[in-house]
């Protein structure tokens, strides 16, 4: 077990490594180099050549064969590595500030968000499913599937800009923009839940459902017991393990922000940070970003193998 | 030997792909909803079609097309009867707008499979069939892929490839035809989305070569290529048909997000940029323009979603087994 758990956390280096790669490629290989977005349109030979020397963008992107042997690895690639791991994330191109303060600063607000939203949403939407499967093929459960289905195919886009027309412009129930007191985040928390709801009850009505049709119900029932008892006690209780798994892996996003969310309500999180960073080529914010949310995902990741275990006996990991 | 599996009397005994279908769409035709749904999807696909023929013959006529013309002397007009949705800020019909938006979004579910199918089919059969090291890289390519926060992977790939695709002169006989921004998000899209087809396609490959078929086919010396794409991948291409109809109404979405953060279409009206467009006027009390977009985008969508939905129960015999358990 111990063995497993170990090696499980391992595995999060090549995967986190791979992540950085990828985002390396994007920005600086396709990308090519930033000086020129840094600098803009009308910049002069010279000026580039200065932001590509103070930035490191004219060193060789992987390998340095030119200080063979002994700056092999003075490239931009593994310096980004070497930086990122022991959390050097640099400094913002726009603010000048701190990418590190950034972060800090901007987790605030984005949990603030995130996590009544996700609470919400996942009791909600776990009572829905059970209100759904207790009800299964009935009108009850058909409405409640058909309202998600047609919730789910409305844009977000249009969720928000209903709410703030309506509920913010024009009854006056909320503020429309900004983050400045508890009541300015009831508005963004609705709307990400009525978007984000039935998704959550679709995924775990078929959980239920799964459940329902295992053998072990079927025992239960032939033995006298209440269908209330055998959803309550039963299937919600196998259940857990997939639903264990949704909540873990969401976590992660939690830190992430909202991204659509923040930036329509004016909140200063994580989400806009990076939406604003990628506008602005700040590439130090995005790496940092992309870095810490995949990191997140991968821990989390593995944390909800090692979960099973303990929702589950009958799981053994090798 | 290669003959004894044309002999008909082993042909009618195993359920050919054709039973399959056969089967599925007698399936279909029972589910009233279903064919509701298609019947939506034939509209849509009708509207896509006339779409394109606009904009094609404007394009091989070189003439601005209708849509794209400007008429300020009738800008923001409320419904009647020669625009049934009214215009928008230039005075161009909202409703050839939306019909236009069709063609992007069609587009943009076509172009972004022709990155997907391949992708994840390829890479997904070869993972599954050979195992071992191939297997290995190919799983930690796509676990790499999934960690990174999805929307925050297509944005960027979009953003960093339109930049890419504007500067390069060799993609300029490309960009002539395709929209520079359409083609960057489809990319961005893309090469995010085909890690969910890549993992089913993988399973069913890891399923399947044990299966008696394919040892036959191996002990009558078929080599790995024919075994991978002529034996096993039409007992598996239903799943990409699957796919394709459940991740559409998920790229038109996108989309709509893209457009609305910028980096979406610019040049041409896609319901993106629609609804994007609307939102100013929304707050004039134009609800119609939104209103329009939305509900062009909800039918699409969830037609697509429950028919999909439909399909899938169709198309999978393990699903139909354990419905039949239920009754």
């Amino acid at each position: 077990m111990v063995a497993y758990i170990i090696r499980r956390l391992l595995s999060v280096i090549p995967i986190t490594i791979g992540v950085i790669l990828i985002t390396f490629f994007v920005f600086r290989v396709v990308g090519g180099n930033p000086a020129y977005r840094i600098a803009g349109k009308n910049a002069t030979p010279a000026r580039i050549a200065q932001i590509s020397h103070e930035r490191g963008y004219d060193k060789p992107l992987f390998v340095n064969f030119h200080e063979f042997p002994r700056h092999v690895f003075d490239a931009q690639f593994p310096q980004l590595v070497w930086h990122l791991v022991r959390f050097d994330f640099g400094q913002s191109i726009v603010t000048k500030e701190r990418v590190s303060t950034m972060l800090r600063e901007g987790a605030g607000p984005s949990l603030c968000v995130t996590t009544p939203l996700f609470l919400i949403e996942l009791f909600l939407g776990v009572g829905l499913a059970l209100l759904a499967a207790y009800y299964r093929n009935t009108w009850i459960d058909r409405g409640l599937v058909l309202l998600s289905v047609m919730g789910m195919s409305i844009s977000s886009l249009v969720y928000i800009m209903l709410a703030q027309y309506w509920l913010a412009s024009v009854w006056r129930l909320f503020p429309v923009w900004g983050f400045e007191s508890p009541c300015y985040l009831i508005l963004p928390v609705l709307v990400g839940v009525i978007a984000g709801v039935g998704g959550e009850l679709r995924f775990y009505r078929t959980v239920m459902l799964d459940e329902m049709y295992q053998d072990y119900v079927r025992t239960a029932r032939a033995k006298g017991v209440s269908s209330r008892t055998i959803l309550f006690r039963h299937v919600l209780r196998n259940a857990l393990i997939p639903i264990l798994t949704n909540v873990i892996i969401a976590i992660p996003f939690l830190y992430t922000g909202a991204l659509l969310l923040e930036n329509f309500f004016g909140i200063p999180g994580l989400g806009r940070l990076t939406v604003m960073a990628l506008f602005n080529f700040d590439d130090d914010v995005v790496f940092a970003t992309t870095f810490i949310g995949s990191i997140l995902f991968v821990l989390f990741n593995a944390l909800t193998d090692i979960a099973y275990t303990w929702a589950d006996p009958r799981i053994r990991l090798k | 030997m290669t003959t004894v599996t044309k002999e008909p009397g082993l042909l009618t005994t195993s359920p050919s792909p054709e039973g399959l279908w056969a089967l599925a769409w007698r399936q279909l035709r029972r589910n009233r909803v279903a064919m509701i749904c298609l019947a939506i999807l034939c509209v849509y696909t009708a509207t896509w079609v006339y779409a394109e023929g606009v904009y094609w013959t404007a394009k091989i006529r070189g003439t601005v097309p209708d849509y794209k013309i400007s008429h300020y002397e009738i800008r923001n007009l409320a419904p009647n009867a020669g625009h049934p949705l009214g215009t928008n800020f230039a005075g161009r019909d909202n409703l050839k707008q939306l019909i236009q938006g069709t063609r992007i979004a069609f587009e943009i579910g076509l172009l972004t499979s022709v990155i997907v199918i391949p992708l994840g089919f390829v890479l997904g059969a070869l993972a599954g069939y050979f195992g071992g090291k191939l297997d290995g890289i190919i799983v930690y390519l796509f676990s790499v892929v999934a960690s990174v926060p999805d929307i925050l992977l297509i944005m960027s790939i979009a953003y960093v490839t339109r930049a890419a695709v504007e500067r390069s002169v060799a993609m300029q006989s490309v960009t002539r035809y395709i929209d520079a921004g359409l083609l960057a998000i489809c990319i961005g899209m893309g090469f995010t989305g085909w890690v969910g087809l890549c993992r089913i396609i993988r399973g069913e490959y890891l399923k399947h070569r044990e299966r008696q078929y394919v040892l036959a086919a191996r002990a009558l010396g078929a080599n790995h290529g024919a075994i991978m794409f002529r034996h096993i991948l039409p007992n598996v291409s239903h799943l990409v048909i699957i796919n394709f109809s459940l991740r559409f109404p998920g790229l038109i979405l996108t989309e709509v997000v893209l457009s609305y953060l910028g980096i979406g279409i610019a040049n041409e009206p896609s319901w993106g940029t629609i609804i994007n467009d609307a939102k100013q006027r929304l707050w004039l009390g134009n609800w119609w323009e939104l209103a329009g977009a939305t509900l062009a985008i909800f039918f699409l969508v969830l037609a697509l979603n429950l028919f999909g939905d439909a399909l899938r129960d169709a198309l999978d015999p393990k699903l139909r087994i354990a419905e039949a358990k239920t009754a």
